[in-house]
């Protein structure tokens, strides 16, 4: 690699944009639900895993990209 | 079963995982610059990056919805494939065989074999793992589209000639690299994506203990009924386990098989090679936590009638198979289906993009610079490395096709590791560990050894022996029959190889250094603080593996 390219970003920042991203869409699909309570027939839905799991894919997701974000690989 | 309806939320995380990993590749690309880039990843990976790919490059969604069936139909035992069969040869290929892989810099496990022994043995084993690669390749693919055309109602060819185009693209364009990096991406789809099954299946039973309460005995433990075949799903005993799956097997795959080794060679230096698998040891023995508990969750759940799940029926016959995506069918909401498909996708494009990147290298340097152009310039491999990918994408597509048109090829798949694998870990742990072992016993061992596991396969298969034979019991089943298939198939090489080596010429102690135990300085690690000495972290691991094999024993 030659000096003059920027330095490659760590797999570990590109899993925090994606957790992040996916889990906000997981998110708001949850809330619809929540809004629109006959939306989604799954079994368990009264738990409204969507709205739970999508946080947590968000927090992930957050930590990955906070630690990440200036970090490079040499 | 009427197809899983997907939403709005659902098509858009579909779409933002390709928009992912075609971005990952084009993003690559720039730092994609030779040959070693290309191949090895530029040899510049930590040991959580190659372990995790390590590990995932196992793990494609034909993996994890053969599993969950296999765990519906056999019970608890299907975990003696993450543990006892996996465990000890990660750690073995960490402590033991890494020093000679990664030492002497080869850029293969054929690479090492035309070191340790000659050119004839290399290309023997370049081309059966190239044959062996596009196979499963292409079965993976047909696998993938028949699964998306069950459950989704996809159209059978749009779906694998588009997904099959993305793999192409982003391998040809960083090779090993992106490879490596939608590996880690679906690592963690496939948890976040799958582990909700077994979270919420507990929640809905009740508990993990009302789980096992509720399933027969030879289906909730892993060793206690494994003295008398009769006793246990699997129809197998512990000596077909330990011999055949313990050891042969599982040697065989995970010290051998370049598709995995591959991760470990990519990393920055010995000390992360030896941790890679040691690492991925760690999260290997965690996935019978989503595979596992999901078939036994299926398996529970079929028998309450009040449940109303049901696997699928093919021509009559129960498709296992049907276990894990009837389970996201029941449990994920909007958008959460999304994600559950995206992980199934993720396992099946990444394990394309494992098999296709592990073919390129083997192609190029060990068949087309070994016999067709021996004098073919770096940027000349890394042209025929892009080349090798695409062709080898259309052939995997071929395959798919032959695969359709004949379905019972599936058969012959499920044993085809233990042709190629099983005899080839006689043939490394000769070489690696003695030094009297010469070429020619390497050849013709492996050559009987392959020979002699393709027979027997045809010999149980056409009914041409009773399969009893093979496994010292008249009651088993075709697992049992796989395990000790691979265990003769092994024994044979190792006494070839050992006979042969006799009567033949050895190659000179000063062509084996650093290649044989004995000739090779140990790798120190005497600088490295206790809790960062692979041999430490290793035997963690193994006393992690004794807990969770005595917990469910």
């Amino acid at each position: 690699m030659d000096n003059q390219s920027p330095k490659m970003k760590p797999i570990w920042f590109f899993v925090g944009i994606m957790l992040f991203s996916m889990g906000l869409i997981v998110t708001l699909s949850g809330v619809y639900d929540l809004i629109n309570p006959n939306a989604s027939t799954s079994v368990l839905s009264e738990l409204h895993p969507n709205i739970w799991w999508g946080g947590v894919m968000m927090i992930f997701g957050i930590i990955f990209y906070v630690t990440n974000k200036n970090e490079t690989v040499n | 079963m009427p197809s899983i309806q997907l939403t709005f939320p659902d098509w858009l995380i579909i779409f933002l995982y390709f928009v992912f990993v075609l971005g990952i590749g084009i993003y690559l690309k720039r730092y994609t610059k030779n040959e070693s880039d290309f191949f090895l990843a530029g040899r510049k990976n930590s040991f959580w990056v190659a372990g995790i790919a390590f590990l995932s490059a196992n793990l494609g969604a034909l993996e994890l919805l053969g599993m969950t069936g296999m765990t519906f139909r056999y019970g608890m035992y299907v975990a003696h494939f993450y543990w006892i069969g996996a465990v000890p040869a990660m750690l073995f290929l960490g402590v033991y065989m890494m020093p000679f892989y990664y030492s002497s810099r080869i850029n293969s496990i054929p690479g090492y074999l035309k070191l340790r022994f000659d050119e004839k043995t290399r290309v023997l084993n370049g081309i059966s793992f190239a044959v062996m690669t596009l196979l499963v390749s292409g079965i993976n693919l047909y696998a993938m589209a028949l699964v998306l055309h069950t459950f989704l109602g996809w159209n059978w060819d749009i779906s694998m000639w588009i997904s099959a185009a993305t793999v192409a693209a982003y391998v040809t364009f960083s090779g090993l690299m992106s490879a490596i990096f939608t590996e880690i991406i679906q690592f963690f789809l496939i948890w976040f994506g799958l582990f909700l099954v077994s979270i919420l299946g507990i929640i809905e039973i009740g508990s993990l203990q009302e789980i096992f309460n509720r399933i027969p005995e030879a289906y909730n433990t892993l060793w206690s009924t494994s003295a008398d075949p009769t006793q246990n799903g699997m129809m197998v005993t512990w000596g077909g386990i330990v011999l055949g799956l313990g050891f042969v097997l599982s040697f065989g795959y995970w010290t051998t098989d370049f598709l995995v080794v591959q991760r470990a060679f990519s990393a920055k230096d010995l000390h992360s090679a030896r941790m890679t698998p040691i690492v991925a040891s760690f999260f290997k023995m965690a996935v019978p936590f989503i595979v596992i508990i999901a078939g036994l969750i299926a398996l529970v759940l079929s028998q309450d009638p009040n449940s109303g799940f049901v696997l699928l029926e093919d021509g009559g016959q129960i498709n296992y198979d049907s276990a894990l995506p009837l389970l996201i069918a029941r449990y994920y909401p909007n958008g959460l289906i999304g994600l559950g498909v995206t992980a199934l996708l993720a396992g099946f494009m990444a394990g394309q993009a494992g098999n296709i990147s592990a073919f390129n290298t083997v192609w190029t340097y060990d068949i087309y610079r070994s016999v067709l152009n021996k004098k073919a310039s770096d940027s000349h491999l890394l042209w025929m490395g892009r080349v090798a990918t695409i062709v080898g994408i259309i052939l995997s597509v071929g395959t798919a096709y032959w695969a359709k048109s004949f379905p019972t090829i599936m058969d012959y798949m499920q044993a085809i590791f233990s042709w190629v694998n099983a005899p080839l870990f006689a043939t490394m742990l000769l070489g690696m560990f003695v030094r009297r072992i010469t070429p020619n016993g390497a050849f013709w061992g492996l050559l009987a050894g392959m020979g002699s596991s393709f027979t027997l396969f045809l010999a149980v298969k056409f009914n041409w022996i009773d399969q009893g034979l093979i496994t010292f019991s008249n009651v088993t089943s075709d697992m049992a029959a796989n395990f000790w298939r691979a265990w003769w198939a092994w024994l044979i090489c190792f006494i070839m190889t050992i006979g042969i080596s006799f009567f033949t010429k050895r190659k000179p102690d000063s062509e084996l250094v650093g290649l044989v135990k004995g000739l090779t300085p140990d790798a120190s690690t005497d600088h490295f603080p206790l809790y960062k000495k692979p041999g430490f972290i290793a035997l963690i691991s193994v006393l992690i593996l004794l807990f969770l094999n005595i917990y469910f024993w």
